[in-house]
């Protein structure tokens, strides 16, 4: 029911799994640049870049279609690239006079090329996610200077997104189980009661709120969040960001050189 | 169940790179500032519990019409529970944690996902509460509603313009079909705002007091223009005369090219180099070879920056 609610990490125990936190970032954020840096129309180029993609998901023991199986939660946006073919001026591929309308041959290539990027982007996001725990993925961005303050609330939001998430779930069964059918009295009656009902969990979690920051200070909390692992960059991690970064250049210049 | 409205998060992909600059560096100042005003540091519990209530929250939705379903993004709510500032670094972990997490919005783009959702949304739901929202409680509610309207158009508007800038899409396609889309999407919105601010009102009125020295409504209202002051430069930021989109595409490359040091493979081959099959091979080692260094330099930076 919750699909949403599902955290991405599956345990393994992989090369990607293994990789450091920081190298794993880094190249994630190489290759959704490198793919929107790539001019439209580098087929290759773009084709390189999935094979990296399923190469990886299924080396580490993810299975090689595990960032496929979420890809296309972008869908929604590619109804805005769609126009692109109608409204790109170049060489006509297909006219409709009457309607005014035209394909052409440009605007289809910018289409493509952008629903590829943004699909292999989010592959990469997915992947990323997949092999790494969300607390590693905190002490990533604290060690690439992200403001502590900045990671403590993202570390305390997702402690609690479940925790609140369940609560909002027993909510919603609970006013299933005293409403039977669909319909209530009318739209008006149904958007207080969700109102009603999201004022009734915030003060839940205020409630909550005060509780947490009562037993922080208890336990000497000072505004500083202390991380206990500093694990170090093996051979493996030099190797991966070295080798990740030739293939981003390597991709670049033959796209540009094809051009 | 807990479809965020993903028209509003652009992933990546969709947004040119100089956009995507423009956009972290407005969001990076905002939020600095807002560091420094929030006092976040004690408030840091109860806007990470929040932030998550946030999430759970956009859960409660219930059917409008035609098979869409109201439900909230929240930031004119936290906007008007917390004050602008804070409410802004609690939608700020909402967002960020939706695209890390569930890849609602892409990595790059989180800059403007951010600048619109956390930051535009907030302050203009803000900006209509305060003005309207009185003490009685019939206008209180008929300001949250509004409230919530507006700050979704805002960000709907404003992630339209940013589409339209990078060229995917025709502004004069984009920005009907996102306002028609997100006029009912912000109805819910008000509504379910509405109805919260109702409820905490007659069950807990200390909670809609705001605490002390909060903005007044003058100065949020100038920082807002100041914001759409800077959106509107945004163009400018890419050159706008013939095509934004070639335009646009052009400066990002040529801006990486020259960077990288690789310009000058730009037309077709390396200078003293005949043949067109081995000055691509060329190309590509050089550009292999170059990106490689700076893999590495990376990773002697993280290994040092460690011991």
């Amino acid at each position: 029911m919750h699909i949403h609610l599902a955290d991405q990490y599956r345990p393994g125990r992989g090369w990607l799994h293994r990789l450091d936190p920081r190298v794993k970032v880094i190249v994630c954020l190489g290759f959704i640049l490198t793919a929107s840096l790539l001019p439209p129309g580098s087929w290759f180029s773009l084709a390189c870049l999935f094979l990296l993609v399923l190469g990886a998901a299924w080396s580490s023991g993810l299975g090689a279609t595990f960032a496929l199986r979420r890809s296309l939660i972008a869908l929604p946006f590619a109804l805005a690239a769609l126009t692109l073919p109608f409204t790109t001026p170049g060489e006509r591929l297909l006219e409709w006079p009457a309607l005014g309308l035209a394909v052409s041959r440009p605007g289809l290539i910018q289409a493509g090329s952008l629903l590829l990027r943004a699909w292999l982007a989010v592959q990469a996001a997915t992947l990323l996610m997949g092999s790494t725990r969300f607390r590693d993925l905190l002490w990533t961005l604290e060690s690439l200077h992200v403001p502590p303050l900045m990671v403590s609330l993202l570390g305390l939001t997702y402690r609690y997104v479940f925790l609140l998430g369940d609560e909002a779930l027993h909510m919603l069964r609970a006013r299933r189980a005293r409403s039977a059918g669909s319909r209530g009295p009318g739209l008006r009656w149904q958007a207080r009661a969700a109102g009603g009902m999201v004022g009734a969990l915030f003060l839940r979690a205020l409630e909550r709120s005060q509780r947490v920051h009562a037993a922080m200070l208890s336990r000497g909390y000072d505004g500083r969040a202390r991380l206990l692992q500093t694990p170090g960059l093996v051979p493996l991690d030099t190797l991966a960001l070295t080798l990740a970064f030739a293939g981003y250049g390597g991709l670049i210049a033959a796209a540009l050189v094809a051009r | 169940m807990f479809l965020s409205p993903a028209a509003m998060h652009i992933p990546d992909g969709f947004l040119s790179l100089p956009v995507v600059l423009v956009g972290w560096g407005l969001t990076l100042s905002l939020l600095a500032a807002a560091l420094r005003r929030a006092n976040a540091a004690s408030q840091l519990p109860l806007m990470g519990v929040l932030a998550a209530f946030i999430f759970a929250a956009q859960a409660i939705n219930f059917p409008v019409a035609a098979g869409t379903s109201g439900h909230l993004i929240g930031a004119a709510l936290t906007a008007i529970l917390l004050g602008p500032w804070q409410g802004m670094l609690t939608m700020t972990a909402v967002v960020t944690v939706q695209a890390l997490v569930f890849q609602d919005g892409g990595l790059l783009a989180l800059g403007w996902n951010l600048f619109n959702m956390a930051g535009l949304a907030c302050f203009a739901g803000d900006l209509v509460y305060r003005r309207l929202g009185a003490l009685q409680a019939r206008r209180a509610r008929a300001a949250a509603f509004l409230a919530g309207w507006v700050s979704v158009m805002v960000a709907a508007t404003a992630a339209s313009l940013q589409l339209a800038v990078s060229g995917t899409v025709a502004v004069g396609l984009v920005l009907p079909a996102m306002l028609g889309v997100h006029a009912l999407i912000g109805i819910g919105e008000g509504l379910i705002s509405a109805g919260a601010v109702a409820f905490l009102r007659g069950a807990q009125p200390t909670v809609m007091a705001r605490p002390a020295g909060a903005p007044g409504n003058r100065r949020t209202a100038y920082l807002l223009l100041g914001l759409g002051l800077a959106l509107l430069l945004t163009p400018l930021a890419s050159g706008f005369p013939d095509g934004l989109e070639r335009v646009a595409q052009r400066l990002a490359f040529d801006a990486k090219a020259t960077a990288l040091g690789i310009g000058l493979l730009n037309d077709y081959a390396l200078p003293g180099v005949s043949s067109p099959a081995l000055s691509t091979a060329l190309a590509v080692a050089l550009g292999a070879a170059l990106l490689a260094g700076l893999g590495w330099l990376m990773a002697r930076a993280l290994a040092r920056s460690q011991s």
